[in-house]
């Protein structure tokens, strides 16, 4: 027994001893892709990372890359789980990582202040710090296309478009985590600057499938609108629950987090009316998933099944990845470099320019709205639309609704001063 | 035929006790300390030092502090987490509230905070024995979680609840934050972590020590023998918390960079508990195996695949993880429940005799 655990051992020590970088082909351009296939989020990050690599994998396939150069998606598996974000940070960051999309905010705020140390900027899509918005303190970081802050704005904008804001009751549920808790200082403050209550009710982790006590404060308190910041198996319970007490579906908005089929088709018609924040458009009919279909998961390259090809988080990841070659060939024509670094990378995130007519081009008409950043704006414009759940598939309801950009920008402001104020080693850069 | 003890005589009591009798022993742990101090610096590349020893020795110490109250004690705690964030927040409180004092201060002392808040959840101890301990250990578990969302002082009001390490220097050499090198928080962790387990060693081969093993052993026992079972048992507690903040202020610090209450949850007071038996229950080197065990060799089953230029997508690779360590973990229990530190010892004994066994 002792002779095969010391070979055993020896084994071990054979893998641990071998190098533990994999080699990446000279020119190319790489993108490591922080996801979670495993853990008890793996229902929403699966579609992203599916999303996220089939993207490239059309690009590829289609225009030979960007510029001439293939992109390499390396993915990481995290499970969610901050630490193992760190780790893989780690493991990918010297095999020359453009850009990072980290996809859990615990994640993003580990890689916040590592990102200009690393000189490797964070996109945080829609998600992470609502501060990292201003890029005069977070030269590296980036929300294109708009940030939590932004997005509970443009949620309270259509509340007002459909019913009126001022004196009603503002009902918050949100999961107790970093991510959830994001918004709640803008909702408080906006209550007082608008006018309305806000009764708020935490899910913790743990019980996320279990809420039945706070449903039971919902119908007590009466809200008239319910706003939702959850993830995972949160959402299904959520809307389930809402269902049990009968509160009315087309008075309750979850996030773009909160509205992905992967939450509403467990509770399929009960589910009728219920609205969701997006910002990436659903179904299949854009040219550019037409290609993604046709190349990628047609040819068997893609981890996606067919059937769930153009559902939101797919698309979101998609969206995601649109983002990010967009970039890479504006840094690349910026610098005249083909293959380019980090630093080149944050260049192109900073001039940033998605227009519509560039939407046209790409295949994506109607797909989102129009985002262009600058060198001060890490946010981009962010406009979101109200998507409705009619039973069995999302349909869009509203138009592009912008943020309240003069309410949520001084507060913006605030938070990113109070970030780096106790941080006085902080690097943050002087936009002309 | 090496490693023999012929030859070697004592000629005082003080030798003939010392916890390494054996000069072929001296000689590796001097040797592992040249490599840890000199060579993995040296050698190591940045993901190997910031992602594999920062946090084996991170954990390391949180199984010394819960094998001290586990194995040594033999008293089950499931709040190892919690006390690790106990110590974390505590640390970032006095950081932030004494910008000005060395930071490697700030962290032994932020265990001390640990240990206390570690006394008051050991006191149901002195009642209540095995399976209702851990009950009661799980409820300091979810209360200080709970705490540390709802307490928002405890991170300055932050709006994400996350606490972020301020930089910090000492002697000129930046420490903590992002801007840190990985080797000087290599550095740092590992200079925490020797003394600490050199002075856990003597802790346990010294008075206190034992009176820990007679209340694990048989308290009554124990108790008739003179040993008060109060001051056993909450000092059991106030060590361990001690250690289990130390590590947890470390783990911020010096190794994550920000952290929310997430990275202090119950699967972490888990996971060092699966650290503690299977490295061996009672066992400072076992502290060490467990944690090597079980964070240290996902890390390389991981890299495996691309080692060997297999091409396995980053979810099946991390499935197949998952199984093997399972299966590990099981093979490791029947093959010897007393865990890794016992193999290590039955195959000291086996080398000593070695080539003539009797």
């Amino acid at each position: 027994m002792f002779k095969k655990l010391v070979l055993g051992a020896a084994a071990i020590a054979m893998v641990s001893g071998a190098q533990i970088t994999t080699s990446v082909a000279q020119e190319t351009l790489y993108v490591p892709s922080l996801s979670y296939r495993t853990g008890p989020y793996a229902g929403g990050g699966t579609p992203i990372a599916n999303g996220f690599a089939d993207y490239f994998n059309m690009l590829n396939a289609r225009d030979g890359g960007i510029g001439g150069l293939k992109v390499v998606v390396e993915e990481c598996e995290t499970g969610y789980n901050a630490q193992k974000g760190v780790e893989c940070y780690e493991a990918t960051k010297g095999k020359g990582a453009l850009v990072y999309n980290p996809y859990s905010t615990g994640i993003t705020l580990q890689l916040i202040p590592k990102a200009p140390v690393d000189k490797i900027p964070v996109l945080s899509m829609g998600y992470g710090l609502s501060a990292a918005a201003r890029g005069e303190t977070f030269p590296w970081t980036f929300t294109y296309p708009t940030s939590y802050w932004s997005q509970m704005s443009s949620i309270l904008k259509y509340i007002d478009a459909n019913g009126g804001l001022k004196g009603k009751k503002i009902g918050y549920i949100y999961l107790v985590s970093g991510y959830g808790k994001e918004p709640i200082p803008i909702l408080e403050s906006l209550a007082k600057t608008i006018g309305f209550d806000v009764v708020q009710f935490p899910v913790a982790g743990k019980e996320m499938q279990n809420q039945s006590s706070q449903w039971l404060n919902v119908r007590k308190e009466k809200p008239d609108w319910m706003i939702m910041w959850g993830w995972g198996a949160m959402n299904a319970t959520a809307i389930k629950e809402a269902a049990k007490i009968r509160f009315p579906m087309d008075r309750f908005i979850g996030n773009w987090w909160a509205a992905a089929h992967a939450d509403l088709n467990p509770v399929g018609a009960a589910g009728k009316g219920y609205l969701g924040a997006n910002f990436s458009g659903v179904g299949t009919n854009f040219p550019a998933l037409q290609d993604v279909l046709k190349l990628v998961v047609d040819a068997g390259k893609s981890q996606a099944k067919k059937e769930d090809v153009g559902n939101v988080l797919y698309n979101r990841g998609l969206f995601n990845a649109v983002i990010v070659a967009e970039a890479i060939s504006t840094a690349q024509k910026m610098t005249g470099k083909k293959s380019i670094t980090g630093s080149d990378m944050r260049v192109g995130l900073e001039n940033f320019n998605l227009s519509e007519a560039r939407l046209k081009e790409l295949g994506l008409e109607g797909f989102t709205g129009a985002i262009k950043g600058d060198c001060v704006d890490h946010e981009g414009g962010g406009s979101i639309f109200i998507q409705q759940w009619d039973g069995s598939d999302w349909k869009r309801v509203s138009d592009l609704i912008p943020p309240m950009s003069d309410l949520v920008g001084p507060m913006l402001d605030a938070a990113a001063a109070k970030y780096v104020a106790d941080k006085p080693e902080w690097q943050t850069q002087k936009c002309s | 035929m090496f490693y023999r003890e012929a030859g070697q005589f004592k000629t005082n009591y003080q030798a003939d006790q010392a916890v390494f009798p054996i000069l072929q022993d001296r000689m590796a742990i001097g040797a592992i300390l040249v490599i840890a101090f000199v060579a993995i610096p040296y050698f190591g590349n940045d993901f190997f030092i910031n992602s594999m020893m920062i946090p084996f020795l991170i954990f390391s110490l949180a199984a010394i502090g819960l094998n001290i109250l586990t194995g040594y004690t033999g008293q089950i705690s499931l709040g190892t987490g919690a006390f690790m964030g106990v110590g974390a927040y505590s640390c970032y409180k006095l950081a932030t509230i004494f910008p000005e004092v060395n930071i490697i201060f700030l962290i032994v002392v932020s265990g001390f905070f640990s240990a206390g808040i570690g006394v008051i959840f050991g006191l149901p101890s002195l009642r209540i024995k095995g399976f209702y301990l851990v009950v009661t250990t799980l409820a300091a578990q979810f209360f200080l979680e709970w705490a540390f969302i709802t307490v928002r002082w405890l991170y300055n009001y932050n709006d994400s609840g996350a606490i972020e390490v301020p930089q910090r220097e000492v002697m000129g050499v930046i420490i903590t934050g992002a801007s840190a090198t990985p080797m000087a928080r290599y550095l740092v962790v590992l200079s925490i972590v020797v003394v600490m387990t050199w002075i856990a060693s003597n802790i346990i081969h010294g008075r206190i020590g034992r009176s820990w093993m007679m209340i694990r052993d048989m308290d009554i026992a124990a108790e008739l023998m003179g040993v008060r079972p109060l001051y056993a048992k909450l000092s059991a507690f106030a060590v361990s918390s001690f250690y289990a903040g130390v590590a947890g202020a470390m783990m911020v610090f010096l190794w994550l960079g920000a952290a929310e209450v997430e990275s202090f949850d119950v699967n972490h007071s888990f996971l060092i508990l699966f650290m503690v038996v299977l490295g061996g229950l009672g066992s400072l080197l076992g502290s060490f195996l467990g944690a090597a065990f079980i964070w240290v060799l996902p890390i390389i089953i991981r890299a495996a695949p691309g080692v060997f230029g297999l091409d396995i997508s980053a979810a099946t690779g991390e499935h197949v993880n998952f199984m093997i360590i399972g299966v590990l973990i099981i093979f490791f229990l029947i093959v010897e429940p007393h865990g890794l530190a016992r193999l290590w010892a039955i195959g000291k004994q086996k080398l000593r005799t070695w080539p003539f066994p009797y």
